[in-house]
């Protein structure tokens, strides 16, 4: 008997439904076995984990927390993704993005008025942009890899956030804690919508998914980052060039990530702090691929990620696992998917030794 | 300004600069044979909680550091069989394998929080060691010159060895490689076997020489700037020491800075100089027009023989 990968004629789109929900129904297996033989209960840790945010409501409103940047980011990455543009410092853009806004917030302490918010999510998108722009740059100018460079300048990102929280924009008030002041209610934006438990991020999001999935499926846009990604030859045959394309996919997940970090820090922090990177960023990869690069993949997946946060949390003070944990199955979770992913492009043969007995004008 | 303190800075330096050399020259080894493993910082985790582990169990850090190469090793393996066996993409399996090393060592670790285990016994004579001024260069952890041996053997395995050869072969240029009969997935299993070991020492290093402590995620990002520092060295040993080496001189500035509150410059432009110098180097090197790149040709992309 032999066991052979046979390379499908076309990608199989059953495939590339299914394995992302066998992917982490599989991780729920695997982690309860994982945590039962370092002894703790798993089967408890599992159900903490995954099923506690789903069944609990007063963790919902947690989850759609944690599921705004994850989707927003994984949305801009996505798009990156598809033009096989890979963009590791979303955590940087995310954090810089947030540092921009809060820029705005410092210069505007004193003013009021409608116009501080608007402005303060402009420059987030706009700092998130530019810390991408970097990578952009080095790319189309000096042929560097984006993925070092961007993942580089991540580090880069997260000491500019330690200097200006602990130097010039460090609270007066705050007892020499790193962190910047407080903003004032001109520049919050609600913890949730009034009367619901959606933060404001999870609407946007949602609306942004929508759009982009609009944009992919039905522009030339979505259609020219598709072939670039797929076909080079083609693409650059078809006049779509290269480096705009770069540009494009880098100042897209760039801005979305900045957009992320302000919005993160305007309605849930209400300041800048050294907890403040919180790892959405490298996450938000993991939600890209879960998400199969697919807007309305990337709005499931981000939910499902989130669940895995609050999960850790929850199984933290129940089953006493170490907050890590939740990266164990986002990990795994990750693993899976990509293992499985074979099983797209290629199909699992299994052919019996009798099978060549069949003489080879009848073989079907 | 005095002797005393330069010693001890020279001290210093070397002992944070070991980890870093320890785990880039294992990445080294699996860039050169075409293979992105981002995963460095997990597969350093593993290896140090599990040099803890045995060390605690055993009392003896050798067969600690033995069974974190050997962690370390089986760590980079579960990436390799994705990458090398199901054709997974590289960069986001690293970076899983990242995130995985991290929460499994904090797991792992969570009962040794408190324990204290019996230190490294130093290989030179006890005088020579604790000399005020010959310490500087027998009074190291033998991992530091284990790290040491290592850079140079592996430059002499990569430069002027059949082997070294074989795999700088298949880093460059799998499909010619392939065709000349040289297993490209054997090779990069083994180069990716060894650069999981290498890391896994690197994270014993943490638990067992510069603390006898366990504490989560105790390699600090490391990892990270050892990927900065193979790119900085332009995939040469030869300038992974000194690479290495200026990046423990710049993560000693940024320590000495934050402690004198001497402020020439704020300890977070010192942080942010491994990163930095890692980009300067990547754009001169990769826009050179002779030599075009000095990253070995078929690093991150899959081998997909036609044959």
């Amino acid at each position: 008997m032999r066991i052979r990968f046979e390379k499908r004629a076309e990608p199989s789109r059953l495939m590339q439904v299914v394995t992302p929900v066998a992917a982490v129904l599989l991780t729920m297996v695997i982690g309860a076995i994982l945590f039962q033989a370092l002894g703790y209960d798993g089967i408890r840790a599992v159900e903490e984990i995954f099923f506690t945010p789903i069944l609990a409501s007063y963790k919902w409103q947690d989850v759609a927390t944690k599921a705004a940047p994850l989707i927003l980011i994984g949305l801009g990455l996505s798009v990156g993704n598809r033009a096989k543009v890979w963009n590791i410092g979303a955590e940087g853009q995310y954090v810089i993005g947030a540092l921009s806004g809060a820029g705005v917030a410092y210069v505007t302490q004193a003013s009021d008025g409608h116009w501080i918010i608007p402005l303060m999510v402009l420059a987030g998108i706009l700092g998130g942009m530019a810390w991408a722009a970097i990578p952009a740059l080095l790319k189309t100018h000096f042929s560097v890899n984006e993925i070092l460079s961007s993942l580089m300048l991540t580090y880069v990102g997260l000491q500019v956030l330690n200097y200006l929280i602990t130097g010039p924009w460090k609270d007066p008030n705050g007892r020499n804690f790193p962190q910047t002041a407080p903003f004032t209610s001109a520049q919050l934006l609600p913890h949730t919508l009034p009367g619901t438990p959606i933060p404001p991020g999870l609407v946007i999001a949602i609306i942004l998914a929508l759009v982009f999935w609009l944009l992919m499926a039905r522009s030339v846009f979505g259609f020219r980052i598709r072939v670039v990604g797929e076909a080079p030859n083609a693409a650059r045959y078809g006049g779509f060039d290269a480096p705009g394309t770069v540009w494009l996919a880098m100042l897209i997940g760039g801005g979305m990530a900045g957009l992320a970090g302000i919005i993160e820090a305007s309605s849930q922090s209400g300041q800048i702090n050294l907890g403040f990177p919180s790892g959405y960023g490298f996450t938000a990869i993991i939600v890209a691929f879960l998400g199969r690069l697919h807007p309305i993949g990337v709005l499931i997946a981000g939910i499902v990620l989130a669940i895995s946060y609050v999960g850790g949390q929850v199984a933290q003070s129940a089953v006493h696992v170490p907050n890590a944990t939740a990266g164990i199955f986002q990990a795994t979770m990750l693993f899976l998917l990509l293992a499985s992913d074979i099983l797209v492009r290629y199909q699992l043969r299994i052919t019996s030794p009798l099978a060549s007995l069949v003489p080879a004008g009848r073989a079907a | 300004m005095n002797l005393d303190f330069i010693i001890s800075a020279l001290v210093t330096v070397i002992g944070v600069s070991t980890p870093i050399l320890l785990a880039a020259t294992g990445e080294l080894v699996v860039e050169k044979s075409g293979v992105l493993n981002l995963g460095v910082e997990g597969m350093m985790l593993i290896g140090a909680i599990a040099g803890f582990a045995i060390t605690n169990a055993t009392f003896n850090p050798w067969a600690g550091v033995v069974c974190a190469a050997a962690a370390g090793a089986l760590a980079a393996l579960l990436f390799g069989i994705l990458v090398l066996t199901l054709g997974s993409n590289q960069v986001a399996t690293g970076l899983a394998l990242a995130i995985f090393g991290i929460g499994l060592s904090s797991l792992i670790g969570q009962g040794y929080e408190g324990t204290i285990n019996p230190p490294f016994a130093s290989i030179f004579p006890y005088a020579l060691a604790h000399h005020p001024y010959w310490r500087v260069l027998f009074g190291h952890s033998p991992l530091v010159y284990f790290a040491f041996f290592m850079v140079f053997a592996t430059g002499w395995f990569l430069n002027r060895t059949r082997a070294g050869l074989v795999l700088r072969a298949v880093g460059e240029n799998d499909l010619s490689a392939h065709s000349i009969g040289y297993s490209v997935i054997g090779v990069r299993y083994l180069a990716i076997a060894f650069g999981g070991a290498l890391a896994g020492v690197a994270g014993a290093y943490f638990s067992m020489v510069i603390t006898p402590l366990w504490a989560e995620q105790m390699t600090a990002g490391r990892g990270w700037i050892a990927l900065a520092l193979v790119v900085f060295a332009g995939w040469r040993t030869s300038r992974l020491i000194f690479g290495a080496y200026l990046f423990g001189f710049l993560m000693t500035l940024e320590l000495y800075a934050k402690a004198s509150g001497y402020h020439v410059m704020p300890s977070q432009f010192w942080a942010s100089m491994p990163y930095l110098m890692a980009v300067v180097v990547l754009a001169v090197i990769s826009s050179r027009e002779r030599g075009r790149s000095q990253a070995p040709a078929c690093l991150g992309r899959p081998f997909l023989p036609t044959s």
